[in-house]
């Protein structure tokens, strides 16, 4: 037995000198960073902020003459108008300028209060359980059988056409399913021992829920509300297309695509480029969106 | 051993039962036990036999909402802990009483470094500044024998093995300074050479601080190496106690002379070891009398009708069993 003793103490000192190697430090990740969204974002923030300055013509000024010029590479186009006009002779660039303030206020504003409803709600239903979790989620169960369209279009013609309706609208569409998954990833924070160890070192429920919890959804949470910017900005996109978005004449890219569908053949241009800039701007919120994933992630980060 | 030493954990008829939907099971039916200063008291007993309900009912952290306690008393110092409020108990948690669980791997937050967590459980006991506590941390890590702890501060969980994780818990646990140390498998993840040098270490806390500890296990080696006296523990009864020694030597119930006799020996070749037939009873529907009496080699027709009461049979050792004669010492 002793001689099993002297070998433990031997391994006490072997593990200290074994264990003496420096940690990895963390490595500058700039190789790593998805600058292809990061510019895209930048530039659309810039843009959305700077409309006034930078728009070559003002967004509602109509000029009949000029209605329907192509693109400035097309026959035809000038580079008085470098992305054409529509029936009205609106500088479509111009249009699609402004129009990105709109997405972005937007997904800002029904983001923040969607996502943030849907985090509290997740986080109190998923760590207090019982009755309150059931009665929560009946109501989230009852949220997501909504249809999208169909709830947005009955409270945009409730509460009339604008950018507030349109908040709200995205707000009540989203919340419940931030609620849904932060719940699920509390359910399965919540069973971890180091919960049961916080509580066994005296912390309230309240503390817990701030200082474990929390942080430990963080980042799935920050995760779904990039994935989510993409998904806003197509249901205004939709919503606008319909006719229940943002009155005329404020731009906003769904709008644009609608009134571009009756001229697709002959003006393809008046749907493709408020088409394809938010095809664009999705994807780059997308792509930013799993990088943070990865990033957020402490195993992932040092790797 | 010092008999003298004053008790500091007092459990007298603890009841826990979990309400659940198939019935209620009586996790904890009727346990005492006594923890002194400086003492290690080993629960063992197979699994589903209520040792970790035990433990958790001791710091009032029974699952919710089905876990409750339902009778009896834990003195902790004297003070009655099953009739504190939520608010008082949390007073009592982590700076009296503390607990080490069983699983390295999910027992530290994984978002936050080593260095945070031992700082924020220490914030919780001691108004220092945020650079004293960082001091008292980096020391705390270097009490339970981490390796170069000013770089370990800044680790994360992941980055650390199941020993070393083991041993931060192990920081934090003692971080209060709590009297009692509940340790609810502490070394089941461990290998096996780790195991011996974390029990090494749990020693040597609990000689600095005269901590009491109950160190619930199912493994007899473990025991032997660390425990005073042990409480070995069936179907939510402890059917016998007493001193470690005594009890591998001579044990008195049937359970505990059935486990001991399938615990495998290094002396001479066995062809085949021992092991007890059959299934410990469901903790929601138990037979009427003597809870092993449906696995017992000694069974008669008192054992199935009537429970028999815990006696004692020797020098601090005390058994259910209407086979033992009380000895005549008491």
């Amino acid at each position: 037995m002793a001689r099993v003793e002297e070998r433990i103490d031997a391994g006490f000192a072997g593990s200290t000198a074994a264990d003496e190697s420096a940690l990895p430090r963390p490595r500058g990740d700039l190789a790593r960073m998805p600058w292809v969204s990061l510019v895209i974002i930048t530039v659309l923030v810039l843009v959305a902020l700077m409309a006034p300055l930078i728009a070559p013509h003002s967004p509602t000024e109509q000029s009949l003459p000029d209605k329907l010029r192509p693109p400035a590479w097309e026959a035809g186009g000038s580079t008085k108008h470098l992305l054409g006009t529509d029936v009205l002779g609106r500088d479509v660039l111009s249009r699609l300028i402004y129009g990105a303030r709109v997405s972005l206020i937007v997904a800002a504003v029904a983001l923040l209060a969607g996502g943030g409803i849907g985090l509290m709600v997740g986080i109190v239903s998923g760590y207090l359980g019982g009755r309150v979790d059931s009665v929560l989620m009946r109501v989230v169960d009852a949220t997501l059988t909504f249809p999208t369209i169909l709830i947005a279009l009955l409270l945009a013609v409730s509460l009339g056409q604008g950018l507030q309706t349109i908040a709200i609208a995205i707000t009540v569409l989203i919340w419940a399913r931030f609620a849904r998954v932060v719940r699920g990833e509390v359910l399965a924070v919540k069973a971890r021992d180091f919960v049961a160890l916080a509580r066994v070192h005296g912390c309230s429920h309240l503390r817990i829920m701030a200082v474990h919890i929390v942080p430990n959804v963080l980042n799935t949470f920050m995760v779904l509300l990039t994935l989510h910017i993409g998904f806003v900005i197509i249901v205004e996109a939709s919503l606008s297309f319909l006719g229940a978005g943002i009155p005329p004449p404020t731009p906003s890219w769904g709008q644009m695509v609608a009134d571009g569908r009756s001229h697709i053949a002959s003006a393809w241009w008046l749907s493709v480029v408020p088409g394809a800039a938010i095809m664009l701007v999705v994807l780059a919120f997308n792509l930013f969106g799993d990088w943070l994933r990865d990033w957020l992630d402490p195993r992932l980060r040092q790797v | 051993m010092a008999i003298a030493a004053p008790v500091v954990l007092d459990v007298r008829g603890l009841r826990a039962y979990l309400y659940t939907r198939w019935g209620v099971v009586r996790a904890v039916d009727g346990v005492s036990f006594a923890l002194r200063e400086g003492e290690t008291l080993g629960l063992v007993g197979e699994s589903g036999c209520g040792k970790t309900m035990t433990g958790l009912s001791l710091v009032r952290l029974l699952p919710e909402p089905a876990g409750r306690i339902v009778e009896g008393q834990i003195l902790l110092e004297g003070e009655d802990l099953v009739t504190k409020s939520e608010s008082e108990m949390r007073h009592v948690r982590g700076r009296r009483v503390s607990m080490i669980l069983q699983d390295p791997q999910t027992s530290l937050n994984p978002v936050f470094t080593i260095g945070d967590q031992i700082v924020e459980a220490l914030r919780l006991h001691h108004a220092d500044g945020e650079r004293a506590l960082a001091v008292r941390a980096e020391e705390a890590l270097r009490r339970v024998k981490v390796a170069a702890p000013e770089q370990r501060m800044r680790a994360y969980p992941h980055q650390m093995s199941g020993g070393m994780k083991q041993r931060v818990v192990g920081a934090i646990a003692v971080a209060g300074e709590p009297r009692v140390l509940i340790a609810d498998e502490p070394t089941t993840a461990l290998d096996v050479t780790i195991q011996l040098q974390y029990l090494a270490l749990l020693k040597e806390l609990q000689a600095r601080t005269r901590l009491a500890m109950l160190f619930i296990t199912h493994d007899f080696g473990i025991v032997a190496r660390m425990c005073d006296r042990v409480a070995v523990m069936y179907a939510g009864r402890i059917v016998e106690t007493g001193p470690t020694r005594t009890l591998f030597r001579s044990p008195r119930h049937p359970y505990t002379e059935a486990l001991m006799a399938s615990v495998p020996r290094m002396e001479g070749s066995v062809t085949r070891l021992p092991s007890i037939e059959g299934q410990p009873p469901p903790l929601h529907a138990l037979p009427a009398g003597c809870r092993f009496a449906p696995r017992c080699a000694y069974v008669d027709d008192r054992c199935r009708r009537e429970y028999p009461p815990i006696m004692p049979v020797g020098p601090a050792h005390e058994a259910a069993c209407w086979r033992v004669e009380p000895s005549p010492s008491r």
